[in-house]
């Protein structure tokens, strides 16, 4: 078993990611951007920061870095494919995700702690925590504003696509949680398949108590169980 | 081959929400200046290309836009393609 973090210049959570995938007892190995092969990995993490610069747009220039054929042809595939905060981004600019996420409706750099709904538990990433379940974790971005396109939006919607959804320590979603302006207040969305996952807080600086939350690491679990039992499979 | 000044305008789609354009409204409206209805905000990109045509050098930075320069789900662009040196 074994998780591949992509590291790109300027990617700042490639580190955390590695340590989240340890902390369950999982083992994950960093890939530089200019390898062309994930090896025999067996999930990818696109990790967060500010690939190039953001130049141009968040994931614009990092979508064609040398490694994203095989992180496209992975997530298209059936791989598991994660992508937190730029690495959402990226994902989005590479088409393994729909819509893009635009500058905060606030047109500030967001960096603070969020609530979110899960609503979904059967997917490869979310296992490990029940539907409704409001968990808190930091998020940290000035490009998170989900949009796509109405038809886009609807279908995310009806196909049960919207993983986790901004709201308030209760769990009601309301436009005061929405930190960002994302569209239906989504935080994370998942792929046709199920297979690929994006999304803006970090779970990745909520898998400790030192760190203030520890609600993000049942997401890493889910993905090393999932793993697991695709192995002994 | 001759030398050809590009231009790419890329602009938000309408009906895009544009926090920039509003904020930037927002301030020329408390500076006083009532008759702007709307602002947009986009961004340009100058390209030095070479090119038989300027009509080939277009056609080369549209592919590019498409491709990389522009986001289609939420980005127009315009190009206009002009012999290096031309003026404006």
């Amino acid at each position: 078993m074994n998780v591949a973090v992509i590291t790109f210049p300027g990617s700042n959570c490639d580190q955390d990611c590695v340590r989240s995938v340890e902390l369950a007892s999982g083992s994950a190995r960093y890939v530089w951007h200019r390898e062309v092969s994930l090896g025999d990995s067996d999930a990818v993490i696109v990790p967060g920061g500010f690939a190039h610069g953001d130049y141009l747009r968040p994931g614009a220039i990092a979508r064609f870095s040398p490694i994203m054929d095989a992180v496209i042809d992975f997530g298209r595939g059936g791989g598991l494919v994660i992508g937190i905060c730029n690495g959402f981004q990226v994902l989005c600019e590479a088409g393994l995700l729909p819509g893009a996420l635009l500058r905060n409706r606030s047109l500030r750099f967001q960096s603070h702690d969020c609530f979110m709904r899960v609503e979904r538990a059967d997917t490869p990433y979310t296992g490990d925590y029940r539907v409704g379940q409001v968990i808190g974790m930091p998020l940290s971005h000035a490009d998170g504003n989900y949009y796509a396109d109405p038809d886009t939006l609807a279908a995310l919607e009806a196909e049960g696509r919207v993983v986790f959804r901004y709201c308030d320590a209760d769990g009601t979603v309301t436009q005061e949680a929405n930190p960002n302006g994302s569209l239906n207040s989504i935080a994370g969305i998942a792929n046709a398949q199920g297979n690929v996952l994006g999304m803006m807080p970090h779970p990745d600086r909520a898998i400790e108590a030192v760190l203030g939350s520890m609600d993000g690491l049942p997401l890493f679990t889910s993905l090393v169980g999932a793993l697991a039992r695709a192995e002994v499979a | 081959m001759s030398r050809f000044t590009v231009e790419v305008l890329v602009t938000p789609r309408p009906g895009l929400l544009d926090p920039q354009g509003k904020a930037i409204h927002h301030a020329l409206s408390s500076l006083g200046y009532d008759a702007v209805d709307d602002v947009r905000v986009g961004k340009a990109i100058y390209l030095e290309v070479s090119a038989t045509t300027s009509q080939a050098a277009a056609e080369r930075v549209e592919e590019m836009c498409r491709k990389l320069l522009a986001n289609p789900v939420t980005e127009d662009f315009r190009v206009t393609a002009a012999a290096t040196g031309a003026g404006s």
